[in-house]
C-alpha cells in the first residue's frame, strides 16, 4: 500500500489543554475573522487609484487662475484594496441583517430586497431633479402614488413630500402651524412638548423660533390632560405629541388633547416616529390633528444606513394644507403630473410658507417605501402593526418578573416595552446591561431614553423577527438583566467580546480629534 | 407576507403567554372609535414580488434616464460616472443596515468610515474639521447661517446672486420664522461675479456673507478679498460647493480664509436620484467646532488602549441640549456619505485630480462648440464644467422641446427664476465625464435648429 | 474673605466687591467626567439666575446659573484648555468666573457651608 500520510483528523487531540484563549496574543492582534483595519491615511496613497479614466482632450483651461496647486492629502486605493478595506469595516458593524436590532423608537425592521432593486431601477435613479416635468412623469407619479398611500392610511387630506426626515418634517409641520397662526393675525409665542418626548421636538419648536415649554406626564405615562388644559391659552400656538408615545403607550386621549388645543385657538403636531404601532389600524386622522410626520425609515422599511438618509413625509389636516411647502406634485384632470414649484404668475399657492429643501424630496426613499406599501398592502401592514405590537407585549410580559417595567401595571404597551433600572446592584446600571447584551450577540435596545424612567431601557422587536429570535433574545435579556441585580461586577467591564472594548469618550470630548493627522502632529498635540 | 414570520401558532402561543385572548385586547388604549375593523379599503392588498416589480417598472420607465440620451443638466446635481465597487460596498448588510452608531464597541465599521470621510471632507474643502453629514447641500447652507448667527451674534446675511436660488429660497424660508434678516438679488448675466458689489453690503450688523463656488452660472471668482472684508468687521465668509469634484481643480474656500464651507456631496458616489437622497458637507475652522450642528465622529481609545472611534461633542445635538441644540438634526446621510466617502478613496488625489482636468477640459470644448451657434454666446470666463450660454430666444420652451426630442439641454434659468424676464435667454449647461463628443454635437445640432 | 452657597450648587467667594463663582464639589461629583465648560464674556452683565456659564460631561449639558447680580470681570481661561480642573479641585482651581457684586443684598439669601452641608444630606 501507499502509505498517505498527509491528510490529518481535525479534530483535536485528546489530553491537550487549550490555555484560556483570553489570554492568547496573536503577532498580528488580530483573531482570526476579527481582523483590525488601518484608516485610508495609513495604507493609501495619493498616487494610487481604484478608478481608470480616459485622457483629457487638449484644450487651454479657464479655471480663472485660481488652480489648485497645493497637495490636497487625500490618498487613495485600487479597487481589490478599497473592496477589502469597506468588507473588513463592515465586519465590525452589528446591523439588521446581523440579527435583532431592538432599538426603542427607531424601529429596526428587516430591509427588503426588493426596494433596493426597484430603487436602482435607471427610470429612478439616473434622472435629474430639473428635467423637464414631462421627461419624468413616472417619477411624478411615483410620488403622487405614495402620497396617496400616505393619505389614505393616516385618513389626513394632504401631505408634504419633501422633508428629509423626520425632524425636518417635524419643522415642515411646525412651519404650517406657525404659517396658518400668523395668516389669521395671531402671533403666538410657545410650544408645549412633553417632558417624554423625543429631543428633536423642543430642537424643532426653537430652530423654528419658538419658546418650548413642559408638559407634564401622569403617573400612568401619559400626557396629563388636566395639567395641559389649565396651561392652553392665547400665548400658546401648538403642542407636540409623539402618539404612541416614547414610552410605548398610546394617548388615549388624543382627541380629547386636540380638541382642547383647537378651542384655545391652537394647532397640533403629532410626532409619528411610533406610527408602526398603529398603522393599517388606527389612522391618527381621526384623532384630530393636524400634523404629523412619517419616518419612511422606521414604519416603510427604507434602511437606516448606518444613521442616515431617511423621509420625513407631513400628512397636514384641511386647516394646513395651504401652508404646505413647496414643490409638490398635482395630478390634472388629463391623468398628468404637475409640479408646482416656487410661486410664478400661473401658480396660485401663496400661501404656502415656501421650500425647506432644494429639490424634491427623497426619492430613492419613495420608491423603497412605496415598494414596500405595494408588497405589504392594505391586509399586510395591518399584519405589521399587531405583530409589532404582540412582539412587544410578548417580551413584556415575559420580562416583568425581572425588569421593572413602570407602566406595564396599566396595561399592555404598544410596538415597544419600556424597563427601568431599578433594582440593579453593586452600582451597575443601564449602561453596564447593554455593554453585556453586546456580549451575548445583540445590539442593545435604547437605552436612557425617554427621560422619564430612570435609566430607560426601550425595547422594539420589531414584526420582523420570529418567535424563536425573539425567545432567544429574552433569555439573553433575563440573564443579563439576572446579572445586573446580582451585581456582576464583570458586567462593567463588558464588552468582552466585541471588536472594541468600551471606548473612552472622555478623552474624546476633552481633546476632540475629528480628523485624521499626520503622526508628527500626533505627537506635538499631545506635548 | 414574506417579510412576517410569526406563524397563525405562534400568534396563539404569545397571546396565551401575555395572558389576552385576542390582539385587539392588546389596542385597548385606542378608542373604540379610532379602530379600523378590516383593512382599509382603496388600498390594494398584499403582493409578491413579480407583481410589485412589474408596477414599480411601469413607474420607472415613463421617465427619460440621463444614461439614454445626451445629457447636459448641472445646476445643483451632477451625473457622474460611479465605480461599480461603490455599489456593491453601501449594500453591504452590515453598512446598509446598521442604526447611528450610538453603541460604538459593535459599530467601528460605520465610525471609521465616518472618521475618514470627515478627514476627506475637511482636505477636500481646506478647513480644518468637518461633521458627518447633513440632509443636503440646502439644508446644510442654511445651517451656517444659523451657525454664523450664533457665533457672532448678529442677525443679517448678506447672499450672493450667484448662490442656488433654490438654497435661497430655503434660506427665505427659515429666515422668514427666524426673523434673521436677508440680503439677496438675482444674478446678472454678466461675466464677472457679484464679489464686489457684496463687499459693500458688509457691514457691522453683518453675521455673514454667503457666496457660491463656482456660482449658479458656473463662473469662478477668488474669495480672499470677500474673506479679508468680512473679518474686518467681524463677520464670517460661508462659501457653498455645489461640485465638489471642482475642488480636484481649483483652490479649496479654506485656502481663501472661509469661516465656514458647505455643500452638496451628491456628485460622488450618490448619484442623480431626482433630488435625493443626497449628502449635505459641512466644514469649518477648528475654533468653531463646538458651534457645529450635527453629529461629529472623533478618535479615542478603549479600555485597551486600542484605537477607536465614537461619536463627540454629542451635547450640541438636540438629544442632549433639546431646544438649546445647535440644530434639530438627527437622522442624517449616513451611507450618501459612505458611497461619497468610498468614491473619493478609490479616486484617490490624482484620480481627483484627473477627474475634474477631464470634466473641465470636456467642458471647455464643448462650451467653444456651442458658442460657434448662430444665436448663441458664452457668458463665462471662467468655469468649471458648467457654463451658461445666453441665446437669443428664451431657453425654457426650447428645453422643453428638445426633451420631447430626447435631449435634455440643460438647466434654463427660466426654471430657476421664473419670476425674472432678464435671465430668461440664459441657459446652464454642465459637461462631465459621461458626456461624450456625440452628445455635443447632438445638442449642437438640434440648438441650431431651434435658433435659426 | 467668606463663602456662600446655593441650593444649585455654586459657591460663591466674596472679597470685598468681588465675587469669585464655581461648582460644588458635590456637584462635580453628580456630574462625572467634565469634558468643556463655556465661561461667560467678561463685560457681561448678570442679573441672579440668568444663565451664566454651560458644564458639560459626555452625555450632559448643566446651565449653570448666576448666584449673584454683577458684572463679569475675569473667567478663567484655564478651563478650556483643562476642564478636567473642575473634576480634581471643584472648589479651587476650577472656579469659573468673577463678577464685581452689583447688590450685596442679593447674598444673605444664599447659605453658608454648615446650611449647604446639610441642604446636600438630606437630598
Ligand atoms: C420619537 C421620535 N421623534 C422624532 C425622531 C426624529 O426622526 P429623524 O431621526 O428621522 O429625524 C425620532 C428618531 O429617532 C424619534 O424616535
Amino acid at each position: 500500500m501507499s502509505m498517505l500520510t498527509e491528510g490529518r483528523p481535525t479534530k483535536q487531540e485528546e489530553n491537550i489543554i487549550a490555555p484560556d484563549s483570553g489570554a492568547l496574543k496573536t503577532h498580528t492582534g488580530n483573531r482570526a475573522l476579527m481582523v483590525d483595519e488601518p484608516l485610508i491615511f495609513e495604507t493609501g496613497s495619493p498616487d494610487r487609484s481604484g478608478v481608470d479614466l480616459p485622457a483629457a482632450p487638449s484644450a487651454e483651461s479657464r479655471l480663472g487662475g485660481l488652480d489648485r496647486d497645493e497637495p490636497i492629502g487625500i490618498p487613495g486605493l485600487s479597487e481589490a484594496e478599497a473592496v477589502r478595506h469597506y468588507t473588513r469595516l463592515s465586519r465590525q458593524n452589528y446591523a439588521i441583517d446581523v440579527g435583532l436590532f431592538p432599538l426603542g423608537s427607531c424601529t429596526m425592521k428587516h430591509n427588503p430586497r426588493l426596494n433596493e432593486k426597484m430603487a436602482r431601477l435607471k427610470g429612478f435613479s439616473d434622472i435629474h431633479p430639473l428635467q423637464p416635468v414631462d421627461s419624468v412623469q413616472g417619477a411624478l407619479e411615483t410620488i403622487y402614488q405614495l402620497a396617496e398611500w400616505l393619505k389614505t392610511l393616516t385618513g389626513m387630506p394632504a401631505v408634504a413630500m419633501s422633508p428629509k426626515a423626520g425632524a425636518h418634517g417635524e419643522l415642515c409641520g411646525i412651519l404650517a402651524i406657525r404659517s396658518a397662526l400668523e395668516a389669521r393675525g395671531d402671533a403666538r409665542e410657545v410650544i408645549l412638548v412633553p417632558e417624554s418626548a423625543h429631543g428633536t421636538n423642543p430642537a424643532t419648536a426653537a430652530f423654528a423660533g419658538y419658546k418650548v415649554e413642559d408638559i407634564p406626564a401622569n403617573a400612568s405615562g401619559r400626557v396629563d390632560l388636566d395639567a395641559l388644559k389649565a396651561r392652553l391659552g392665547p400665548d400658546v400656538a401648538g403642542v407636540m405629541i409623539t402618539n404612541p408615545n416614547t414610552c410605548g403607550l398610546f394617548e388615549p386621549d388624543m382627541k380629547a388633547i386636540s380638541d382642547a388645543v383647537h378651542e384655545a385657538g391652537g394647532l397640533v403636531y403629532c410626532d409619528g416616529a411610533n406610527f408602526n404601532a398603529i398603522v393599517g389600524r388606527v389612522r391618527p386622522g381621526d384623532l384630530g390633528i393636524d400634523a404629523m410626520h412619517i419616518n419612511l425609515h422606521k414604519t416603510f422599511s427604507t434602511p437606516h444606513g448606518g444613521g442616515g438618509p431617511g423621509s420625513g413625509p407631513v400628512v397636514f389636516s384641511e386647516a394646513l394644507e395651504p401652508f404646505a411647502p413647496l414643490p409638490f406634485v398635482e395630478k390634472t384632470e388629463e391623468g398628468h403630473f404637475h409640479l408646482v414649484e416656487e410661486e410664478t404668475a400661473e401658480d396660485h399657492h401663496e400661501s404656502s410658507f415656501g421650500r425647506m429643501v432644494a429639490f424634491h424630496g427623497q426619492m430613492g426613499m419613495f420608491t423603497r417605501a412605496l415598494t414596500y406599501m405595494l408588497s405589504h398592502g392594505s391586509d399586510g401592514l395591518k399584519q405589521v402593526s399587531e405583530d409589532a405590537v404582540l412582539n412587544a407585549n410578548y417580551v413584556l410580559r415575559s420580562m416583568e418578573d425581572v425588569l421593572e417595567a413602570p407602566f406595564a401595571k396599566s396595561g399592555p404597551c404598544m410596538h415597544e416595552a419600556l424597563f427601568s433600572d431599578n433594582g440593579f446592584a453593586n452600582g451597575l446600571t443601564t449602561l453596564d446591561l447593554a455593554k453585556g447584551l453586546i456580549d451575548e450577540g445583540y445590539h442593545p435596545m435604547t437605552m436612557y431614553f425617554p427621560l422619564v424612567v430612570h435609566g430607560a431601557m426601550l425595547v422594539e422587536p420589531t414584526e420582523t423577527e420570529s418567535k424563536a429570535a425573539i425567545d432567544q433574545f429574552i433569555g439573553a435579556l433575563r440573564s443579563v438583566a439576572e446579572r445586573a441585580k446580582a451585581g456582576d461586577e464583570l458586567l462593567k467591564s463588558a464588552p468582552h467580546f466585541a471588536p472594541r472594548r468600551r471606548l473612552d469618550e472622555t478623552q474624546a470630548a476633552r481633546k476632540p480629534i475629528l480628523v485624521w493627522q499626520e503622526p508628527e502632529e500626533y505627537a506635538e498635540a499631545a506635548e | 407576507m414574506r417579510y412576517l414570520p410569526l406563524t397563525p401558532n405562534d400568534r396563539q402561543d404569545m397571546l396565551t403567554t401575555i395572558g389576552a385572548s385576542s390582539i385587539d385586547e392588546l389596542f385597548v388604549d385606542v378608542p373604540e372609535d379610532a379602530r379600523l375593523d378590516g383593512p382599509i379599503r382603496d388600498l390594494p392588498m398584499h403582493a409578491g414580488e413579480m407583481a410589485v416589480e412589474a408596477h414599480m417598472k411601469k413607474l420607472a420607465k415613463n421617465n427619460s434616464a440621463a444614461g439614454d440620451m445626451p445629457f447636459f443638466l448641472g445646476a445643483g446635481a451632477y451625473r457622474h460616472h460611479v465605480p461599480a465597487s461603490v455599489d456593491h460596498i453601501i449594500q453591504r448588510g452590515e453598512f446598509l443596515t446598521a442604526y447611528t452608531p450610538y453603541q460604538p464597541e459593535i459599530a467601528q465599521g460605520t465610525l471609521q468610515t465616518l472618521f475618514e470621510f470627515q478627514t476627506q471632507v475637511a482636505r477636500l474643502f481646506g478647513v480644518d474639521v468637518a461633521n458627518a453629514s447633513m440632509y443636503d447641500g440646502s439644508t446644510a447652507c442654511w445651517e451656517a447661517i444659523v451657525m454664523a448667527r450664533r457665533i457672532t451674534k448678529r442677525g443679517k446675511a448678506v447672499l450672493s446672486s450667484g448662490l442656488h436660488p433654490h438654497y435661497v429660497s430655503v434660506a427665505k424660508t427659515m429666515a422668514r420664522f427666524t426673523k434673521d434678516q436677508l440680503v439677496s438679488e438675482a444674478p446678472t448675466l454678466e461675466a464677472a461675479t457679484d464679489g464686489a458689489d457684496l463687499l459693500d453690503q458688509i457691514d457691522d450688523d453683518t453675521s455673514c456673507v454667503v457666496v457660491q463656488y463656482p456660482d449658479i452660472l458656473g463662473r469662478i471668482a477668488d474669495m480672499s478679498v470677500l474673506a479679508e472684508k468680512a473679518h474686518s468687521h467681524k463677520a464670517l465668509l460661508i462659501a457653498v460647493v455645489t461640485e465638489p469634484v471642482a475642488l480636484g481643480a481649483i483652490k479649496a474656500p479654506g485656502q481663501m480664509d472661509a469661516d465656514i464651507v458647505v455643500g452638496e456631496g451628491q456628485s460622488l458616489g450618490v448619484g442623480l436620484q431626482f433630488g435625493g437622497p443626497y449628502v449635505g458637507l459641512f466644514g469649518c475652522k477648528q475654533k468653531y467646532v463646538r458651534q457645529m450642528p450635527g453629529r461629529l465622529c472623533g478618535e479615542t481609545v478603549d479600555a485597551e488602549g486600542k484605537r477607536g472611534f465614537v461619536l463627540t461633542l454629542s451635547t450640541r445635538e438636540q438629544h442632549i441640549r433639546r431646544e438649546k441644540a445647535t440644530s434639530n438634526i438627527c437622522t442624517n446621510s449616513g451611507l450618501c456619505a459612505l458611497a461619497f466617502t468610498a468614491h473619493m478613496t478609490l479616486l484617490g488625489e490624482k484620480g481627483l485630480r484627473d477627474l475634474a482636468m477631464l470634466n473641465h477640459k470636456k467642458a471647455v470644448v464643448a462650451a467653444d462648440r456651442l458658442a460657434q451657434i448662430k444665436g448663441v454666446s458664452l457668458l463665462n470666463d471662467s468655469f468649471f464644467n458648467e457654463f451658461t450660454l445666453v441665446l437669443d430666444k428664451d431657453t425654457r420652451p426650447i428645453v422643453r422641446k428638445l426633451a420631447d426630442q430626447k435631449i435634455l439641454a440643460g438647466v434654463s434659468l427660466g426654471r430657476l427664476y421664473p419670476d425674472e424676464s432678464a435671465l430668461a435667454h440664459g441657459l446652464v449647461v454642465a459637461v462631465t465625464e459621461t458626456t461624450s463628443d456625440e452628445d455635443v454635437e447632438a445638442l449642437a445640432t438640434a440648438l441650431e435648429g431651434e435658433l435659426a | 474673605m467668606s463663602r456662600y452657597y446655593t441650593d444649585e450648587h455654586e459657591w460663591v467667594d466674596v472679597e470685598g466687591e468681588t465675587a469669585t463663582v464655581g461648582i460644588t464639589d458635590y456637584a462635580q461629583e453628580q456630574l462625572g467626567d467634565i469634558v468643556f465648560v463655556e465661561t461667560p464674556e467678561t463685560g457681561a452683565e448678570l442679573a441672579q439666575g440668568d444663565d451664566a456659564a454651560v458644564v458639560e460631561s459626555v452625555k450632559a449639558a448643566s446651565d449653570v446659573y448666576a448666584a449673584v447680580s454683577g458684572t463679569v470681570v475675569e473667567v478663567n481661561d484655564a478651563l478650556e484648555d483643562e476642564p478636567a480642573l473642575v473634576n480634581s479641585s471643584a472648589e479651587e482651581d476650577g472656579w469659573f468666573f468673577r463678577v464685581t457684586l452689583s447688590d450685596k443684598s442679593e447674598l444673605d439669601d444664599l447659605m453658608d457651608e454648615k446650611a449647604y452641608k446639610a441642604f446636600v444630606d438630606g437630598l
